[in-house]
């Protein structure tokens, strides 16, 4: 699938920010963060800021941004539709949430467990989103819909892990991210192996009558259908950049963390740690739609 | 609505033959011509006349080849929309755009409420859905909607453009969903299948397989004494 800059982006930062308005919400009424409302103000700030630029880039990808309502519409059926629900329900929780902390000068324990459930349920219909597609066998996965809960729960607690400063948040979040590395190298390893039910013999039917093989394509030009659906990576590019995001996106903030912890200087080495999870999970959903191939490229005589 | 209805009344749907397809590209061509006139109008093309022409087609004819040496053999393979009974392409549609007709069962996509995730056309497996970069909206086979049901036109007219142009009648239509109908008879008789079903569609479309190949292949033209005496004199004159 070619990788779609603006979904990247939305993924990765509404990702991020789900994941820290959520942990926020759990860890604040429970103490583990300052409770200044000053901490308040910027944490939660940071947290909204994330989520609306990462829906602002989805609405702008769509043909019709005008017409983005819509999209919340169809909950019964489809989970871009839950998607986009949960998204707008969440707004009124982080709002109310951050209010009591800042404006009333307690973090609400009631509103804080609602914020992170919400942003979990937005999270949750993301990758629901992708692991329903079958066409696609690398989306279609197992450890697609924990991958994008992982990832948000690993940025999230990095990003609160530079803010805070707390030893304890950055010794979660090194743990989130050897969590990460593990999964997302099972995943690998997974669809290296794993071979697509749709082959060329049971999309045409012919099967029974030997080998089939594309002869002409339709139209001597790529179309939509290629343009999109079509895209593939060369395994070398793929294997460096996989090794890139496991290892200057997940081991190196986790090493960094650690190191802070154990005594260097943590206000340096946590916020690098929280860009490089950043800079490491766009790596690892433009390696997801790279990597992913569709059934409808056999008729193109490409292997999905 | 996104959710597919229990049960179709009608099951209308396309019968293709791969035996009798030439793979001459007509019901292609007039799909879009009637199509870029039609209710999804205009099937927009870009730099149609430059090195990288693309442009949105309802209806593509692939060519394949099967088998080995003397027994292989080419297949012409159109493919549009097959108006599967669980279409994934309706589900994942947010915004309603995108739909299964109750009364007949065709798969249509409401342009004026399509927002253009182009998500459907990820969920499709064959490949069936174009989206129409200049409109911002997904486009796919109407089945003609706009054609069967015209009681403005003599009754033999009211079945699809790609049907009506077929110069081999390789294309079918009906309702696949009354098991004593025309097209579902030829189905039974010819063992017509659906495509890809793995991928747990259930199209409503049918393909018909190339039939056996009825003689052994011609065997070369054995060249007796006269024509080779023939061939000599000819070589020599030629000198
Ligand atoms: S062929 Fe594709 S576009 Fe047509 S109904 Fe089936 S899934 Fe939908
Ligand atoms: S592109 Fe249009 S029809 Fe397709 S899923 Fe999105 S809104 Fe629905
Ligand atoms: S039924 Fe109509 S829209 Fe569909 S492929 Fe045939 S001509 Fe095109």
């Amino acid at each position: 699938m070619r990788p779609a800059l603006s979904v990247i982006f939305f993924t990765t930062a509404s990702g991020a920010g789900y994941g820290l308005l959520g942990l926020l919400g759990l860890l604040a009424p429970a103490g583990l963060t300052p409770a200044t409302p000053w901490f308040g103000l910027a944490s939660n700030g940071l947290g909204l800021a994330l989520v609306t630029a990462g829906l602002l880039a989805s609405v702008f990808h769509l043909g019709h941004p005008e017409r983005a309502w819509r999209a919340m519409t169809q909950w019964r059926s489809s989970w871009l539709s839950r998607e986009g629900v949960a998204a707008v329900v969440a707004y009124p929780i982080f709002l109310a949430f951050a209010a009591s902390w800042i404006i009333f000068g307690r973090p609400n324990a009631i509103l804080g467990f609602i914020a992170a459930l919400i942003a979990t349920t937005t999270v949750f219909c993301t990758g629901k989103i992708y692991s329903t597609l079958r066409p696609i066998r690398q989306w279609h996965h197992p450890l697609t819909v924990p991958g994008y809960l992982l990832l948000s729960i690993f940025t999230g607690l990095s990003l609160l892990a530079a803010l805070t400063l707390s030893p304890r948040i950055g010794v979660a979040a090194a743990v989130m991210a050897i969590a990460a590395l593990g999964l997302k190298y099972r995943y690998w390893h997974s669809i290296d192996r794993s071979l697509s039910a749709t082959t060329l013999a049971t999309a045409t039917g012919l099967g029974q009558l030997g080998q089939v093989r594309m002869l002409d394509p339709p139209h001597a030009t790529p179309n939509y259908l290629m343009h999109e659906m079509g895209y593939r990576i060369a395994r070398a590019n793929s294997a460096r950049l996989r090794r890139a995001v496991l290892g200057a996106g997940f081991a190196v903030p986790a090493l960094l963390l650690l190191l802070g912890i154990a005594g260097g200087p943590l206000g340096v080495l946590a916020p690098v740690a929280a860009l490089l999870s950043l800079i490491g999970t766009l790596g690892e959903r433009w390696l997801f739609f790279a990597e992913a191939t569709h059934t409808q490229a056999l008729y193109y005589g490409l292997n999905p | 609505m996104t959710s597919l209805p229990r049960h179709t009344e009608k099951k209308l749907g396309l019968v293709i033959d791969l035996d009798t397809c030439v793979g001459c590209h007509a019901c292609a061509v007039n799909c879009k011509e009637w199509n870029t006139s039609g209710p999804s109008a205009p099937l927009t093309d870009f730099d149609p006349y430059g090195a990288e022409a693309q442009g949105v087609w309802f209806n593509r004819i692939h060519s394949f080849e099967v088998g080995e040496g003397g027994t292989g053999r080419t297949v012409h393979f159109p493919k549009s929309c097959l108006h599967c009974e669980d279409a994934p392409c309706v589900t994942v549609c947010p915004t309603g755009a995108s739909m299964k007709r109750a009364e007949d069962g065709i798969v249509l996509v409401d342009a004026d409420k399509c927002i253009g995730c182009k998500l459907c056309s990820w969920a499709c497996p064959y490949g069936a859905r174009e989206y129409d970069h200049d409109h911002g909206v997904m486009k796919k086979c109407t089945l003609c909607v706009d054609r069967i049901y015209d009681t403005s036109v003599p009754e033999r007219d009211r079945v699809p453009a790609c049907v009506a142009t077929c110069p081999a009648s390789a294309r079918h239509f009906g309702d696949l969903g009354d098991p004593d109908s025309e097209v579902s008879r030829l189905v039974a008789a010819r063992g017509g299948f659906a495509l890809m079903p793995e991928q747990g569609c259930r199209p409503v479309n049918r393909y018909l397989p190339p039939r056996n190949a009825t003689s052994a292949p011609t065997p070369l033209p054995q060249a007796g004494l006269a024509a080779r005496l023939a061939e000599w004199a000819g070589r020599l004159i030629a000198r």
